[in-house]
This record gives C-alpha cells, structure tokens and sequence, in this order.
C-alpha cells in the first residue's frame, strides 16, 4: 500500500480567531502541498496540527486511510519536522546532535560527512551549534531532513535565514525528495519555484 | 497497515541517547549540577551558626534540616528540567519522535536524578558530621535521600512538565509537587530520627521503597501526558 496524507474538514480556532475551516487535502507520493498565507494566518498551526501537537476544533487527518491519532507512534516514524526553532542543542556540536536524532527516527543510508558536504556545513562538525549563525544552524536542521529516512516532510518556512545558495539548496533538497516518492507539505509566506506537482492551500 | 519501518531504533536505544544527551548537556554546563549542591550545603551549614552549637540541639534537628534542605535544593532544580528542551524547539521534536514519549520523559528523569539526587546523597555524610550524626545513622541518612531524591526527581517531572510553557513557573511548581513530596520528607526525616533514637527503622526504608516503585512506574506516563497538555 501507498502513502497517503489527508484531511478532512478541518477547522481550527484559537482564542476567538478561527484560523480556517472546512479545509480538505489529500496529498500523495511525489506531491507537495503548499500552506500559503500571511504572518499569523495559521500556516504554523495547520502543521503542528498535521503533526499531532494541536486539537482541531473539527475534522481528521488520515495517514494511509487511518486516523493519525490512532497511530501517532507509526505516523511520527513516518515524519520530519523543520520547525520553526530548529530543536538542536546549541551546547553540542553538530555530529552529537546529528547522532542523537539518529536514535530516535529511521535513518536513511546516506553518508554523515557527504550530506555534510552538501548542505555546507562540513568545516563546523567540532564547533558547539551555539557558536553557528542561524543560517548555518538551519543548513544543520536540512541534514537532519537528508538523513531521516521518511517519506514525510513537514517543512515551516524552510528558507528562514539562508542564503540564496541555501534557498536553492531547499529546493534541489525538496526535489529530490518528491522525485523519490517523498511527500512534503511546506508552509510559506513567498512564491516558491518547485518542479512538481504542487497543491496549493491559501490561509 | 503498513509494519512499522524495519530502520527504527529501538525504545532501549533512544532511553540511553536521550540520558547520555542530557548528562553531556549536563556536563557542558557544570553550573546547573553545582547550583542546588551549593544551596543544599549552605543551608545546612549556615542552620548550626543560627541555632547554636549546642550538640543535643544539633542531634534533634539534624535530620529534619538535612531533609528538608535537600527536598527544597531537588524541587530548585527541577524548574530547568524541560526549560532548555521547551526554548530550543528540542522538547517539539521529542513529541514528534517515534519513541514512546514516556520512555524520553523517563531517560530525562534518571539525567536529572544522576546530577542532582546523586551528587546531594554523596555530599550529605559531610554535612550530616557537622550534626554529629553517628556513621551508622549516616548510613540510614544515606539511603533515605537516595530513595527519596528518586521519589522527588520522579515525582518533580510531572509538575515540571505541567509548568513547562509558564514563565516564573518555580512557585507553582512547588506548590504542585509538595503535596506529593510530603510523605517523602516525613518518612525520610522520621525515619533518620528513629535510627538516631536507635529504635526500629526498617519500616521507613520500605515504605520508601515502595513510594519510589509507585513513582516509577506512573511519573514516566503522567509526565508524557502532562508535556501534550502544555505544549498545546
């Protein structure tokens, strides 16, 4: 059987806001669907409740035609998340937290020292994160995502802080991943050039 | 249903890396295991210049202090428990994680007892001298911190999960996890003063015992419950 990512009538309020309702998707292998909309329209919010982490006032995500919630430990072996903070201790160097992450979730074949290579961060394995810019503690957040080996990426604002190189690194990265069989859902707030098939939610 | 995926590390695999990751973390920042050491030992010390150095005063009070002082110096510490994890993003990614959250909470907590719990039974003998505590009384003092600062460190997590996304949550914290923590205290300082009298004391270290069994078996749940309730 396929993966398969969907949703049903979602809706979520907070506080006396409702951030959106009535929201449907259904997303299969190779596809991406794209959480577009501004600051505080609830992209954050729709992918904390795709992950599980927030109680929707209705509706249901499915994983493989089954309630999430019914199947968190299964489903969040089937994830990454690139959250908005990069949950990376800033007093361990990259490689610690690289291999701490390597114990808890499915990793995939690749090399540590190659994906290192190509995310650019391969001159600051002995340095503790803490003394990285937040451009280059992103790119340390990416190898995480190459080296988990899932078929789903939840992706917040990928291109938070990085460079033109790094914003081209994300796509090529977001690529591979699709043309792999991949899924990937990302929330952003700028127009993002992916060649694949792309569903688009406006919040 | 598709099996679960055949790469996952296994939940032994992840209670280490979770453990090892905290007391390395630990390590990197000696101040948060020498913090409450520092306030367990001033106040002990300081409690003698207070009262006087009468020594029939200083052996009836001894256990009560040396109790009360290390309760209060685990329940300081455990504020920072899941701070760190909360403010980096760490804590999202543990409850993403495919392990049990449970089994995380749970390697968290034996972190934490090994740099709080552990270093205040390995001072307290010295201290315990400044009370003229007898060796074998120490010995029973011992072993009552070591169970209880297990009960504490256990117990601790659940309030500190509960508080994890408050600011300036220590007061409630405390105020949550003594009413669990008094039999703690009671039967540990109790129990010292009974060996002191040298009468029957067995019956503390058991009941103890069990109190930590308790513990263990259902802080590891209610913590991981109470950390998808606060990171709402």
């Amino acid at each position: 059987m396929t993966e398969k990512l969907s949703a049903t009538n979602l809706t979520l309020i907070r506080g006396e806001r409702c951030l959106f309702q009535e929201l449907d998707f259904a997303l299969n292998p190779g596809e991406l669907l794209l959480l577009k909309g501004q600051n505080g329209s609830g992209k954050t919010s729709l992918l904390r409740a795709i992950a599980g982490m927030l109680s929707l006032e209705s509706g249901e995500i499915f994983w493989n035609e089954a309630p999430v919630l019914q199947q968190r430990q299964e489903f969040h072996g089937a994830l990454v998340w690139l959250a908005h903070k990069t949950g990376l201790k800033g007093d361990l160097t990259l490689v610690e937290n690289l291999r701490f992450e390597a114990s808890l979730r499915p990793q995939s074949d690749n090399d540590l020292a190659v994906v290192c290579e190509r995310v650019g961060i391969s001159r600051l394995k002995r340095l503790p994160l803490r003394s990285l810019s937040a451009g280059q503690q992103r790119r340390v957040a990416l190898a995480r995502l190459v080296l988990a080996d899932v078929p789903l990426w939840l992706l917040d604002e990928p291109f938070t802080s990085l460079d033109r190189d790094g914003r081209h690194l994300v796509t090529q990265l977001v690529e591979e991943h699709l043309t792999s069989g991949g899924m990937c859902v990302m929330a952003a707030h700028q127009d993002v050039e992916i060649n694949a098939t792309v569903h688009r939610v406006s919040l | 249903m598709k099996a679960t995926n055949p790469k996952q590390p296994s939940i032994f695999a992840s209670l280490i890396a979770i453990t090892r990751r905290d007391l390395l973390l630990a390590l990197r920042r000696p101040g948060d295991i020498l913090n409450p050491l520092f306030f367990f030992a001033m106040v002990c010390t300081l409690f003698p210049l207070a009262v006087g150095p009468g020594a029939e005063q200083l052996t009836l009070s001894g256990p009560g202090v040396l109790w009360v002082a290390a309760l209060l110096a685990t329940l300081l510490s455990l504020n920072s428990l899941f701070m760190s994890d909360h403010e980096d993003g760490s804590l999202d990614q543990l409850l993403v994680s495919p392990q049990p959250l449970p089994i995380l909470a749970l390697g968290k907590m034996i972190a934490h007892w090994l740099t709080t719990g552990l270093p205040l039974v390995l001072i307290s003998p010295l201290l315990a001298m400044t009370y003229r505590m007898p060796v074998d009384v120490i010995g029973v003092l011992m072993l009552t911190l070591l169970l209880g600062t297990v009960c504490l460190s256990l117990l601790g997590s659940i309030g500190a999960a509960l508080t994890v996304g408050l600011h300036r949550g220590t007061a409630l914290l405390s105020l949550l996890i003594l009413p669990l923590a008094m039999p703690v205290l009671l039967l540990g300082a109790s129990t010292v003063s009974l060996a002191a009298d040298s009468e029957l004391y067995a019956t503390g270290i058991w009941a103890l015992g069990a109190y930590a069994v308790l513990a263990l078996s259902l802080a590891p749940y209610a913590t991981a419950a109470a950390l998808r309730i606060s990171n709402e």
